[in-house]
């Protein structure tokens, strides 16, 4: 039976942090400890010892992560980056999900294949999701720019709301332009003219 | 055919060489894009380079360096040129300046700032810096250990990413810093720390940020690169103008998300050192042209490199060497030669040896080299000829 693996995940979000931890926990039975404080990250990360250490590549603290590839002090185990290991398809996955991991020296890599295939998981399904949410608040801020393109339509011809639409509606592809675009053109002329 | 780049950076004052190119026209004059990818961390931003996302980025002199050594990330990089010599800036806590009032900030005298500094820190020093291979490291170190005085035993150099430094030096994680601008000002404005010493009082003509490229790269696509090279040596010279300095405020401030005011105090060397205001003028606090600013001298490399070494258990000659071949001078030279630049006869030198602009042998005769003194009057003598 192999050891478990310590395994760090740093991430302030609650609610990301518990999406990542429940993949790991998915791939096997690991002791995962989450840092939600950056302060200090090096001395609490070397303080734990890990054996693997996952953190969001966009997060600003990887510089004081990277720190630790250095430790040279004798009680020190040495971090590789995993961009260092051999599995180029592996690494480019963790680089395309935003997930970069920091592997302690000397760990083989069918041990650390399952866990970061977890973490590479809940990462894309987390973009997916930052997407989506980006998606919908977009199209419910053009919603809101075309009712009210509509309604100036409506006032300023005196007509009905599926008359003014349909005015948009010709007027955007006469133009080779999207409704929103000519919603927001409608908006912002008519605020000037206030 | 305009050609569009993708180039790293990371969103500082420092940055602006990048910036300037592509707002100001001279990128579009070389018949270039600009596509300016902001990197969250200098790690990220080697990343970015490494895996091929972006073609060259701003990094900090000794990462390139470090690469050669082995340390860090299996990557390679060339230096094509230097963006800036200068421009960061060491603080201490509002803690500790407040120990510390015998003290003037003239923010001019090294030596009488690190005695300053470390009377007043007893036995507890911590330094917090960007990034484990950066001009704030090396300096910060140089600094500390030429005072000739036992350093406290806990003095520890530890990397904080600077949009953290105000909370670290508030919780007491650091008791000191050292980064670049905005981040000095930001700390100052925040009420976090107080402005201490430029990095120019302890070497006067530090190389700081640098264009990195893959190895290969440059000479792979030399049309490509040369295009590049000139843009930004072209954006490096109209930041030299301080008639020009205004508009390069208002144009860095939006790309940095600070005001024009905070940026201009980088730019113009007049630093507000303290939230009561207090302002200092360091002249040369920050520079991107005259004297062969972006000229990437050997003897530069071999200095990162001799200091690394020394610091990682490496052969010092061996590291000088590997280093100074990171500092393509010869690209450099192949790309601004025809373009006007004024190049240094030599491409290495003896570095800290200049007290006074200096005029050197150069292909048009005209090259001053400003003073490069380290505040310890030492001289580094790579050894490299010509």
């Amino acid at each position: 039976m192999t050891r478990r693996l310590s395994i760090i995940v740093v991430e302030k979000d609650r609610d990301r942090a518990v999406m990542i931890v429940d993949g790991l926990r998915e791939a096997g039975d690991h002791d995962v400890l989450v840092i939600a404080d950056e302060l200090g990250l090096a001395r609490r990360i070397s303080e734990r010892n890990p054996d693997l250490v996952l953190i969001d590549a966009g997060n600003p603290s990887r510089d004081a992560i990277e720190e630790l590839t250095l430790a040279s002090a004798p009680l020190q185990r040495p971090v590789a980056m995993f961009v260092d290991e051999s599995d180029g398809a592996l690494t480019q996955a963790a680089i395309e999900a935003g997930v970069s991991a920091y592997v302690v020296a000397g760990l083989s890599a069918n041990r650390i294949k399952p866990v970061l295939d977890a973490a590479i998981a809940r990462f894309h399904l987390m973009q997916k999701m930052r997407v989506e949410l980006a998606e919908t608040r977009r199209a419910l801020e053009e919603r809101k720019v075309i009712d009210r393109a509509k309604g100036i339509v409506m006032r300023a011809k005196g007509i009905g709301e599926d008359e003014a639409y349909a005015l948009m509606r010709k007027a955007a592809m006469d133009q080779g332009r999207k409704l929103a675009e000519v919603a927001l053109a409608l908006v912002t002329a008519a605020e000037l003219l206030k | 055919m305009t050609v569009t780049l993708r180039l790293g950076f990371l969103p500082l004052v420092d940055a602006a060489p990048l910036i300037v190119a592509e707002a100001m026209g001279f990128a579009e004059e070389e018949g270039l894009a600009l596509d300016l990818v902001a990197a969250p961390s200098w790690s990220a931003s080697r990343d970015l380079l490494s895996i091929g996302e972006v073609t060259a980025a701003q990094m900090l002199a000794p990462v390139p360096v470090a690469l050669a050594l082995g340390l860090g990330s299996p990557a390679r990089f060339e230096v094509l040129s230097v963006l800036n010599l200068n421009g960061n800036a060491i603080g201490v806590s509002t803690a500790l300046a407040a120990r510390m009032r015998d003290h003037d900030f003239a923010l001019s005298d090294a030596r009488d700032a690190g005695l300053a500094l470390l009377a007043a820190a007893g036995q507890r020093l911590r330094i917090g810096v960007p990034f484990a291979f950066s001009m704030h490291n090396e300096l910060v170190r140089y600094w500390l250990e030429g005072l000739g005085q036992t350093l406290p035993e806990s003095l520890e150099i530890v990397t904080v990413p600077p949009p953290l430094m105000p909370d670290a030096l508030a919780a007491g994680e650091v008791d000191a810093f050292c980064v670049g601008e905005p981040r000095g000002s930001v700390a100052v404005e925040r009420g976090a720390g107080v402005l201490l010493l430029p990095t120019s009082a302890i070497w006067a003509a530090a190389p700081e940020k640098v264009l990195a490229a893959r190895a290969g790269w440059a000479e792979q696509d030399p049309e490509l690169a040369g295009r590049l090279i000139r843009a930004l040596w072209r954006a490096g010279r109209w930041l030299g103008q301080g008639a020009n300095l205004t508009v390069a405020g208002e144009v860095l401030a939006a790309r940095l998300g600070v005001s024009a005011e905070v940026v201009e105090r980088s730019l113009t060397g007049r630093l507000v050192i303290a939230a009561d205001g207090a302002e200092r003028v360091v002249p040369g606090f920050l520079r991107f042209d005259g004297g062969a600013a972006g000229f990437p001298w050997r003897s530069q490399a071999a200095w990162i490199g001799a200091r690394l070494a020394r610091r990682h258990g490496l052969d010092a000659m061996q590291a000088q060497t590997v280093a100074a071949q990171v500092f393509r001078s010869d690209i450099y030279r192949l790309h601004l030669g025809p373009a006007g630049a004024d190049l240094p006869a030599a491409s290495a030198k003896v570095e800290g040896s200049l007290a006074e602009p200096t005029p050197v042998a150069s292909s048009r005769g005209r090259l001053i080299l400003p003073p490069d003194r380290f505040y310890d009057a030492q001289v580094f003598d790579p050894g490299l000829a010509g």
